[in-house]
């Protein structure tokens, strides 16, 4: 049972060069319905490249992009997007519209919800993070902490399939990582389709479903998270290991 | 002794400014902030629209937007208002019938400040961060959407002190219309004054221009000054303690 009108992610074959610089050398990567998938690998890897790709935020050189088992290269990338929603390790939050303005901006303008009517969805989703009392204040009034779970409720306003999440805590002070984790696991738990990029070994082990280890712009070794942390296979992989736990 | 006599009645003489200092705020004044208020609002219009075509993916607006700005930059004030105000005058005669200097005199001064607030509008809008644009798109807005809602609007309050530089600017400006010919009632203060001195003979009617020039650049210098330190400082955001972080997601496993 979810509580989320979640869909399956499937990203086949992508390949994606900026100039000669051969970014995504065939990445695959599944995610069924409703589970939690996270990526980790070492910094230039291609991790945010791949989630952009997925969302066609940049359109990949070859390959293809599955939603609920279809393609989706050939639809409108701007509805396509309004399907996926995605949270920034920057957050990203528009910061000359009020907190609650930022989560209804997309249902007044996209999905044309009268004003009233947007707002009230808003402040729902708000409460939903836990920062309703919030709504009316300007987002660089707000901790990294509360400004990253408002980008959460921006992006659940639209109610999509699939959720990105691009480092969504490296920008975070510490002690305000947690109360985003929790929030990310929650979601999880309620059985939303989620790709994860992230540093966060704790949450990659416990949370997520499936750990896919990427590097180089390939897909080293993916699996469930017992096999990637307790049986790593292949070298590189016990290397970064190594180096991030 | 004399000298210092002779200084203070030329630059000083106050029956002199006392006669024109009537005229130069019931007609001068008006007609002064007419010219440069409504040429400074279609220099934004102007301006904007430069500045989008200044950041266009196409190639073809972006290279109008560039020469335009640079020819308008380029040239002297005094030359275009000559240029535009002399050359279409007899067109606009023909046309309308009507001789008045004005409509020429804004257009000149909208062509000059419209290239400056296109380069103001497109640094800032340039100045916003990309990730704004991305946000705005993976939300699943268009390009087109995503600028006018989040990306203008933020390069816009950024250059509002830049904006106000104009406006100062335009005002000064201004007072080069007379050479287009004003009636009377057209006059605006710098002709005021110009007028008042060359019938007397003496500059104190310049002075009291000038004054009335600098009691409406300076304060909006200030308020440059003010809006600028404003920015920088930022209304600065009491950052609060993220309160309630412990009480949402009783799901924390990390
Ligand atoms: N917009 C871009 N233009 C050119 N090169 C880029 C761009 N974005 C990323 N890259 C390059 O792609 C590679 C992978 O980057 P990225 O996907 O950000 O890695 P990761 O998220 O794993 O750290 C890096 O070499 C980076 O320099
Ligand atoms: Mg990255």
């Amino acid at each position: 049972m979810s509580e989320f009108k979640s869909g399956s992610l499937t990203a086949k074959n992508i390949h994606l060069a900026f100039g000669s610089n051969k970014v995504l050398r065939g990445i695959d990567l599944h995610v069924p319905q409703g589970t939690t998938a996270s990526v980790i690998g070492p910094s230039g890897s291609g991790k945010s490249t791949l989630l952009r790709v997925m969302n066609r935020l940049i359109e990949p050189d070859q390959g293809d992009i599955l939603l609920d088992g279809r393609s989706v290269l050939a639809d409108n990338p701007d509805e396509l997007r309004r399907r996926i929603g995605m949270v920034f390790q920057q957050f990203n939050l528009f910061p000359h519209k009020s907190v609650v303005d930022n989560v209804s901006l997309s249902l007044n303008k996209l999905r044309k919800m009268p004003k009233d009517q947007a707002r009230a969805k808003a402040l729902e989703q708000l409460d939903m993070v836990g920062l309703k009392q919030k709504a009316d204040a300007r987002p660089g009034n707000l901790s990294g902490g509360q400004q990253q779970r408002v980008a959460i409720a921006r992006a659940l306003a639209m109610e999509p399939e699939v959720m990105f999440f691009d480092e969504a805590t490296s920008a975070l002070d510490p002690e305000l990582v947690k109360g985003v984790l929790s929030l990310m696991t929650d979601l999880s738990k309620g059985g939303m389709t989620m790709v994860v990029v992230t540093h966060e070994m704790g949450f990659s082990r416990n949370v997520s479903d499936t750990v896919t280890f990427m590097d180089g712009g390939v897909v080293v070794e993916t699996g469930s998270p017992d096999e990637l942390f307790s049986a790593p296979k292949t070298d590189r992989l016990k290397g970064f290991l190594s180096d991030v736990l | 002794m004399d000298v210092l006599q002779q200084l203070l009645k030329t630059f000083f003489d106050w029956q002199a400014m006392g006669e024109v200092i009537p005229q130069m705020l019931t007609v001068g004044l008006p007609n002064t902030l007419i010219l440069a208020v409504s040429s400074g609002i279609l220099g934004c219009i102007l301006g904007l629209v430069l500045a989008v075509m200044g950041i266009s993916r196409n190639a073809v607006p972006r290279w109008i937007a560039r020469i335009y700005t640079d020819v308008f930059r380029g040239l002297p004030a005094i030359l275009t208002i000559l240029l535009i105000g002399l050359g279409f005058g007899p067109v606009i005669r023909l046309l309308t019938g009507s001789t008045n200097p004005f409509p020429l005199g804004i257009a000149a001064l909208t062509l000059m400040a419209g290239a400056y607030i296109g380069e103001i509008f497109r640094s800032g809008i340039q100045s916003v961060d990309k990730g704004q644009l991305e946000a705005s798109r993976a939300l699943g807005f268009s390009y087109t959407s995503s600028m006018v809602l989040v990306v203008i609007p933020q390069g816009i309050r950024r250059v509002l002190p830049a904006l106000v530089n104009q406006l100062i600017a335009l005002i000064k400006d201004s007072s080069l219309i007379y050479l287009l010919g004003l009636l009377s009632s057209q006059r605006e203060i710098f002709r005021i004054g110009n007028d008042a001195a060359a019938n007397t003979g003496n500059l104190s009617p310049l002075v009291a221009a000038g004054v009335l020039y600098l009691i409406l650049t300076i304060p909006l210098t200030h308020v440059v000054n003010f809006m600028d330190k404003r920015m920088r400082e930022g209304k600065r955001a009491r950052i609060e303690p993220d309160d309630v972080a412990g009480v949402v997601g009783k799901g924390a496993q990390t």
